[in-house]
C-alpha cells in the first residue's frame, strides 16, 4: 500500500463498482472523495450533515466512527435508510478504512 | 393589494453575500432590497451555525458566524436596505419598462431593473417521501406543513416521521383529529424526551395509534386521498384509512422557483459569466454559493468578490447614461461616488 493512500470501493447506483485511491493525509471524507472522482454525489450542504445527498450503505465490516447526533438526526429524515446507512460526509478517510466497500443510496427527490 | 416595493437591486437571499452586496451597491449609490424565506437575515450562518467560528474571513483570525452577520448588518446600515423576510421569492416576470417584477409566496410585489440571486443552498423545502404518485395527492389530502390545525378536525390523520415536528403535531392533533396514526421507520424517536414520553402516553391511552418499524409506501384514493399503504418490517403490508397524510421529514435545500426563471442551471447551481457573475438572463446576476463557474469555490470570501464585481455591471444597467468612476473607501469613505 502506498503511504497515506488506501483503496475504497464505491458501488454506484447502476451497481458499477469504482475502486478509488483515497488519500488519508488530506483530511478528506467519503463524500468529498466521491465528488473528486466525479461520482454522482451532490454533497449539497458541503459536509455539515444537513442534506443526506451523500447517503451510502456500508457493505464491508470495517469499524467506523460512531455517527454523531447530527448524523442520526439527518438519517432519521432521509429515505431508503437501512441498518448500514451512513452519511459519506461524516466518514473521515483513514488508514483503518483500507478496503472499505460502500454503495450509493438512491437519490430522493 | 400591498404597496409595490421599488428599488435598484433586488437581492434574493439575505445571507452574508447578499448583505455585503448592499455595501458595494451603496458605494455606487444603488439602493437595495433583500428577500429571504427565513424570518431573519444571515442565511445559513444565523439559521444553522451561528456559534461556529469561521477562520477564512480576511482580517478576522476567527469570527463566529452569528457575529459576522451582525457586523455585516452594521456595515450596511448607512445604506438603509429594505427587507422582505419570511417570504420566498416565487414568480418573476419582465415588465414593459425593462424592469423585473418579483412576487413572493405571500404576494408581496417587488420591482427593480437588476436582480442579484444570492440564494446560497437554495430555499429550504419539505423533504418529500419517495412514494410514486405523491405529487398527485398534494393539497388533496397530503400536506407537508400543518398550517391550520382546524383543517384536521374530526378527520382521520396519518403523520409520518420521527423528529420533533412529527411528535409535536401528533400530540397536538390527537385532540383535534378523529383518529391519529403516527408512523416511524424505527422504534426510537430522536425528538425531545418529554415529547417522546407524551406520545407514548397518548399511545397507551389509545389516543394515538403508534406504528413503528414501518414506512408509508403507497397512497390510495380517487382524486382525493382515502388511505395509505404501510410496509411494516415484520408484519408486511397493510392499509390505513386516512383523510390526510402529513409527512414530516424536515427541510432540504432546493433551488426552488428560481429554477423556473429560464436561467441556465448546472447540478442545482446557476451558471454565470465570471466577468461580472451575470447569468444568461440580462439583468440577473448570481453570486455566492448558488452560482457555478469553472474553478468555483463555495466560500464567503469568494462571494464577497463576486458581489463587488456584479455591482459594477448593475450600475451600468441602472444608469446606462452615466460613467462609473472607481473610488477607494480610504479616499471617499462610504460616500463613494457622486451620482
Amino acid at each position: 500500500m502506498e503511504e497515506n493512500m488506501i483503496k475504497i470501493t464505491v458501488i454506484d447506483r447502476e451497481d458499477l463498482p469504482h475502486e478509488l485511491d483515497a488519500p488519508t493525509d488530506m483530511n478528506m471524507n467519503l463524500m468529498e472523495l466521491c465528488k473528486s472522482y466525479e461520482l454522482p454525489v451532490e454533497g449539497t450542504c458541503g459536509g455539515m450533515a444537513l442534506c443526506a445527498s451523500c447517503h451510502v450503505y456500508v457493505q464491508s465490516d470495517h469499524e467506523l466512527n460512531d455517527p454523531t447526533d447530527d448524523e442520526l438526526d439527518m438519517l432519521d429524515q432521509a429515505f431508503f435508510v437501512k441498518g448500514n446507512s451512513r452519511l459519506g460526509c461524516q466518514i473521515k478517510l483513514k488508514t483503518a478504512l483500507d478496503g472499505l466497500i460502500v454503495k450509493l443510496a438512491p437519490v430522493a427527490v | 393589494m400591498k404597496n409595490i416595493i421599488e428599488t435598484d437591486i433586488l437581492i434574493i437571499g439575505a445571507g452574508p453575500v447578499g448583505l455585503f452586496s448592499v455595501f458595494e451597491a451603496g458605494l455606487l449609490k444603488l439602493r437595495c432590497h433583500l428577500i429571504d424565506a427565513l424570518p431573519q437575515a444571515g442565511g445559513q450562518l444565523t439559521e444553522i451555525y451561528p456559534k461556529k467560528p469561521i477562520y477564512d474571513i480576511p482580517g478576522y483570525p476567527s469570527v463566529l458566524a452569528g457575529d459576522l452577520v451582525q457586523n455585516l448588518l452594521k456595515q450596511i446600515e448607512p445604506f438603509e436596505p429594505g427587507f422582505t423576510l419570511g417570504e420566498r421569492a416565487d414568480s418573476m416576470e419582465k415588465l414593459e419598462d425593462g424592469r423585473f417584477q418579483l412576487t413572493t409566496t405571500d404576494g408581496t410585489v417587488h420591482r427593480a431593473p437588476v436582480i442579484f440571486i444570492a440564494g446560497g443552498l437554495g430555499s429550504f423545502e419539505p423533504r418529500k417521501p419517495p412514494i410514486d404518485n405523491i405529487e398527485a395527492f398534494e393539497n388533496r389530502g397530503i400536506d407537508y406543513f400543518v398550517r391550520n390545525p382546524e383543517n384536521y378536525r374530526d378527520r382521520k390523520i396519518v403523520i409520518a416521521g420521527g423528529g420533533d415536528s412529527a411528535l409535536d403535531w401528533s400530540i397536538f392533533l390527537a385532540d383535534v383529529a378523529k383518529e391519529l396514526t403516527l408512523i416511524h421507520r424505527r422504534t426510537e424517536f430522536r425528538g425531545a424526551l418529554d415529547s417522546v414520553e407524551k406520545v407514548q402516553e397518548l399511545a397507551a391511552a389509545g389516543r394515538i395509534r403508534l406504528v413503528t418499524n414501518a414506512q408509508v409506501t403507497g397512497l390510495q384514493g380517487n382524486g382525493q386521498l382515502s388511505g395509505v399503504v404501510v410496509q411494516h418490517d415484520t408484519e408486511g403490508e397493510f392499509e390505513i384509512a386516512a383523510d390526510n397524510f402529513i409527512p414530516l421529514f424536515g427541510l432540504t435545500p432546493k433551488l426552488g422557483p428560481i429554477g423556473e426563471w429560464g436561467l441556465a442551471v448546472d447540478k442545482g447551481a446557476v451558471e454565470v459569466n465570471t466577468f461580472d457573475y451575470s447569468t444568461n438572463v440580462p439583468g440577473i446576476f448570481a453570486i455566492g454559493d448558488i452560482n457555478t463557474y469553472p474553478g468555483k469555490l463555495k466560500l464567503i470570501l469568494c462571494g464577497f468578490h463576486e458581489a463587488t464585481l456584479a455591482c459594477q455591471s448593475a450600475f451600468k444597467i441602472v444608469h446606462p447614461d452615466k460613467k462609473l468612476s472607481f473610488k477607494y473607501t480610504t479616499v471617499t469613505g462610504i460616500e463613494g461616488i457622486a451620482v
